[in-house]
């Protein structure tokens, strides 16, 4: 099918150059791997007056960890994740994430920055963000600006990111004690489905833990409650079943094509539990291996 | 506007005047000729339009051709030597491996990306790898089948 409509298309060489692009244009929109943005032209749903294509700047393209920080630019891949030696070692659970995203030539373009700034309630990289607490770093015309995760989302396919700005890359702040984390997605399949719900959990020692949901809100949800309940005490099937009935006043899902809000609340008690269990024997040393379905 | 492209395709140097809104898929098919890459489901779940970009394997249907200015693009047609199939390929003619025949180019393109990577892959490596490659005819069994065969025949 033809794209639907015509469009400018720039190659900045510059980070400035493509600011100004930005400015120029009542409606721009930012191309990187194009896997949403080219589709969504295609759907009608997106009708941009003109595409930035940032792959000319080489900046965005870095993984980088620096003082316990690990930085993903806006040009890293999903694949280029998978196959970093040190999200490898620092930060295993963000593999984990990234093997679920649709498919291999899909993960070949397909950015975790862009994934982020579609913001689709389904998508996979935004529980863990919301659990790690990362920080978004955008750029515009009034230079730089870090806005944490939980101001980011602001409804389906609705950032905070300002017109005229353009998003540089994520910043995770890795912690320093030990960690350990679990994603676990449900599909209708295995393989290149989107996600009906999903869960990320974060276990750090002392008992305490992070919980974001993802697919069962308008943006990911972090489990702040959950926390609260859980947090400091043993993690026995007492607290989990407690944990349990907490989730059904923390996640609220709708009913689509892929699922209804019934089984996917039912399930989210499902994958919590499978999911706390697997992050607390990762931080002990066991569990399955990152990457391993629990579904 | 249009605007001249330069690209590598089968390693072959290609240029082309490309409007902004052309699909690397449509140009591939409709102006060069080159036909192995598909348009099925043209939303990038399908698999069957799959192109090797830079090496690695990509949906044509969700990139513009633009894009590929100054880049290396491999098809099935530039897969094969000289013309002659590959030992992937004659394992898959041996499993019978395809019906309609619309879905291979873009799972040998698949399996050849897998097999550079990971040259003896198990079941499950082989399924996850050929997950975003749709087949409706075989049950995809006759196909993971073959590229077991080829890892253990090493050929």
């Amino acid at each position: 099918m033809p794209l639907l409509h015509d469009f400018n298309y720039h190659k900045p060489a510059s980070m400035g150059q493509a600011l100004k692009f930005l400015a120029k244009y009542k409606k721009a929109a930012i191309l990187a791997g194009g896997t949403d943005i080219i589709g969504e032209i295609k759907e009608g749903i997106a009708v941009p007056e003109a595409l930035i294509d940032i792959k000319g700047l080489a900046e965005l393209k870095k993984i980088e960890f620096k003082n316990s920080k690990l930085t993903i630019g806006s040009l890293v891949t999903f694949s280029e994740i998978i196959e970093s030696k040190v999200i490898k070692s620092k930060l295993p659970v963000l593999i984990e994430v990234a093997r679920t995203v649709g498919s291999v030539g899909i993960r070949n373009r397909a950015t975790m920055v862009g994934n982020i700034c579609s913001a689709v309630p389904c998508m996979d990289s935004g529980p863990v963000l919301s659990a790690y607490e990362a920080t978004i770093n955008a750029k515009g015309p009034k230079g730089q600006r870090k806005i944490a995760v939980d101001a980011w989302f602001l409804a389906p396919r609705k950032t905070s990111l300002k017109k005229g700005e353009l998003v540089t890359g994520v910043t995770i702040a890795v912690p320093d004690k030990k960690h350990a984390g679990c994603y676990v997605k449900l599909g209708r399949y295995s393989g290149e489905d989107l996600a009906q719900a999903s869960v990320l959990v974060l276990a750090l020692p002392k008992n305490i833990y992070r919980i974001a949901f993802g697919s069962v809100g308008p943006t990911p949800i972090r489990a702040r409650n959950i926390e609260k309940l859980i947090n400091g005490h043993l993690l026995d099937e007492d607290i989990i079943e407690k944990a349990k009935k907490l989730i059904l006043e923390t996640v609220f899902p709708i009913t689509d094509i892929r699922a209804t809000k019934e089984y996917r609340m039912l399930m989210c008690q499902v994958m919590f539990e499978r999911g706390i269990k697997a992050a607390a024997s990762r931080l002990a040393g066991g569990g399955p291996k990152y990457g391993e379905s629990l579904m | 506007m249009k605007t001249a492209i330069n690209f590598s395709l089968n390693g072959q140097k290609i240029s082309v005047d490309v409007e902004p809104y052309e699909t690397l898929l449509e140009m591939l098919r409709d102006r060069l000729g080159v036909k192995s890459p598909k348009c099925g489901c043209d939303r990038g779940d399908c698999g069957t339009c799959t192109v090797m970009l830079e090496g690695r394997t990509v949906r044509s249907c969700l990139i513009l051709a633009i894009e590929v200015d100054g880049q290396k693009i491999i098809t099935l047609e530039g897969v094969m030597k000289d013309g002659d199939l590959t030992p992937l390929q004659k394992t898959f003619i041996e499993h019978n491996s395809f019906q309609c025949g619309f879905c291979a180019p873009g799972m040998i393109l698949s399996a050849t990306e897998l097999l550079r990577k990971n040259p003896s892959p198990n079941k499950v490596e082989i399924q996850e790898a050929l997950s975003g490659n749709l087949c409706r005819c075989t049950g995809y069994s006759p196909i993971i089948d073959a590229i077991l065969e080829h890892t253990k025949g090493g050929k």
